[in-house]
């Protein structure tokens, strides 16, 4: 037996009824970077029916140390990198039905992305997104597998399955600042063991086994690990997965707005109401990698690859120096997470 | 005091003994954190809930990257 799948259907718990069934999923993966490429290489060999990938970014150097489907070609070819993503995906397995979207993922989007899947892979860089996916995966009722990483650390959590609480149960307000590849830095092998807990869940998921489904935490340098059982903090009350869920993340005021400002070369952004501003901590954290830092108790300033950035107290952010929103929005997850 | 935090063993500084305590000395009291400790979660309003010597004690932070 040497056909393309056969090592994976000689897998017992797989075999080749689970196989037909992995071959009739349509899975989306919300962003290309180091989560993105891993799982959607995984998933493509593996033989999905189908792959939808949606980023809104395009490559650059310091992508290619750990975002695996990607070459120096792409990067000097300037491609976004869903483009090159499914140029390197079709190279693997031509097999596979693969759409690229190139775009940002919001309130406006959302449920078009989500509907028709069989279910949702978490590759995106920024809380705020993945709050926005746990919406519309519990409204629409799609599997959305998180993933995240940042350093030598990632966790999984699989949201949506039997009674266990959503990303919004878990996480009752939006915290003023997470870690990101883009502050902290990141080592590639972190990616692999995140990319493969949720893809492992994936296969589970499909062939209809039991997926793991605690909150796993993983740091490969300090070699700490941690499964929690989450299922006590499932909130009765929850706003995007109780019965009276009004999912708040999919409407546009709870969403990040953006406007250019007229006769400048500057995109404001305006955080949601509910993310709270924490300047000290921001400055703290954009430190290594920003020049000409300012923090008072008004405004934290800075350069940062070429953009002068200004985040006030009450949530707003101008950046200057382009008037392109979608960049604007890329740069605020660098920095904010 | 000696624990096991995340499956490794952790000598606590002296002044640590509740929980809310050693988010701060791990820095993550600033962090969404989700806390058990001995296979029981600790909500947030019990951030005093004490630790002892041997608890073991799991701590998850959300991250942002990808
Ligand atoms: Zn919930």
């Amino acid at each position: 037996m040497n056909s393309r799948y056969s090592r994976q259907e000689l897998f017992k718990l797989i075999g080749e009824k689970g196989q037909k069934k992995i071959c009739q999923a349509h899975v989306l993966i919300i962003g290309a970077g180091a989560l993105g490429s891993a799982s959607a290489e995984m998933l493509v060999r593996a033989g999905v029916g189908k792959l939808t990938i949606v980023d809104r970014d395009i490559l650059d150097w310091s992508n290619l140390q750990r975002q695996q489907l990607y070459t120096e070609k792409d990067v000097i070819d300037q491609l976004p990198k869903a483009v090159a993503a499914k140029k390197r995906l079709y190279e693997i397995n031509s097999t596979v039905d693969i759409e690229t979207i190139v775009a940002d993922v919001t309130a406006e989007n959302a449920e078009e992305l989500v509907s028709g899947k069989t279910l949702i892979v978490d590759a995106t860089d920024n809380i705020e997104t993945r709050l926005l996916m746990n919406d519309a995966s519990r409204k629409l009722g799609i599997p959305f597998f998180m993933g995240a990483v940042v350093a030598s650390y990632g966790l999984t959590y699989p949201i949506g399955l039997g009674e266990l609480p959503c990303l919004h149960c878990l996480l009752d307000t939006l915290p003023p600042q997470t870690l990101t590849c883009d502050t902290a830095g990141v080592i590639s092998p972190i990616i692999q063991v995140v990319a493969a807990h949720q893809v492992a869940n994936v296969f589970k998921y499909l062939v209809g086994e039991e997926v793991d489904s605690k909150l796993k935490s993983f740091d490969l340098w300090t070699g700490e690990q941690a499964a929690i059982d989450v299922t006590p903090l499932r909130r009765s009350d929850c706003p995007s997965c109780s019965k009276d869920a009004s999912y708040p993340f999919l409407s546009k005021e709870s969403q990040t707005r953006t406007a250019v400002l007229c006769g400048r070369d500057t995109v404001q952004l305006t955080l949601p109401p509910d993310r709270e501003v924490e300047l000290r901590q921001f400055a703290e954290a954009i430190h290594p990698i920003v020049t000409g830092l300012i923090c008072n108790m008004h405004l934290v300033a800075c350069n940062f690859n070429g953009h002068r950035i200004v985040l006030f107290r009450d949530g707003r952010m101008l950046i200057h120096g382009t008037k392109d929103v979608v960049k604007a929005k890329m740069i605020a997850s660098k920095l904010m997470g | 005091m000696s624990i096991t935090l995340n499956g490794k063993a952790y000598k606590l500084p002296e002044d640590v003994s509740t929980v809310q305590q050693l988010l701060e000395h791990l820095e993550l009291s600033k962090r969404i954190v989700i806390v058990e400790v001995n296979k029981e979660i600790v909500q947030k309003d019990q951030y005093d809930h004490p630790i002892r010597e041997r608890d073991q004690v799991e701590m998850i932070h959300f991250v942002g990257g990808g």
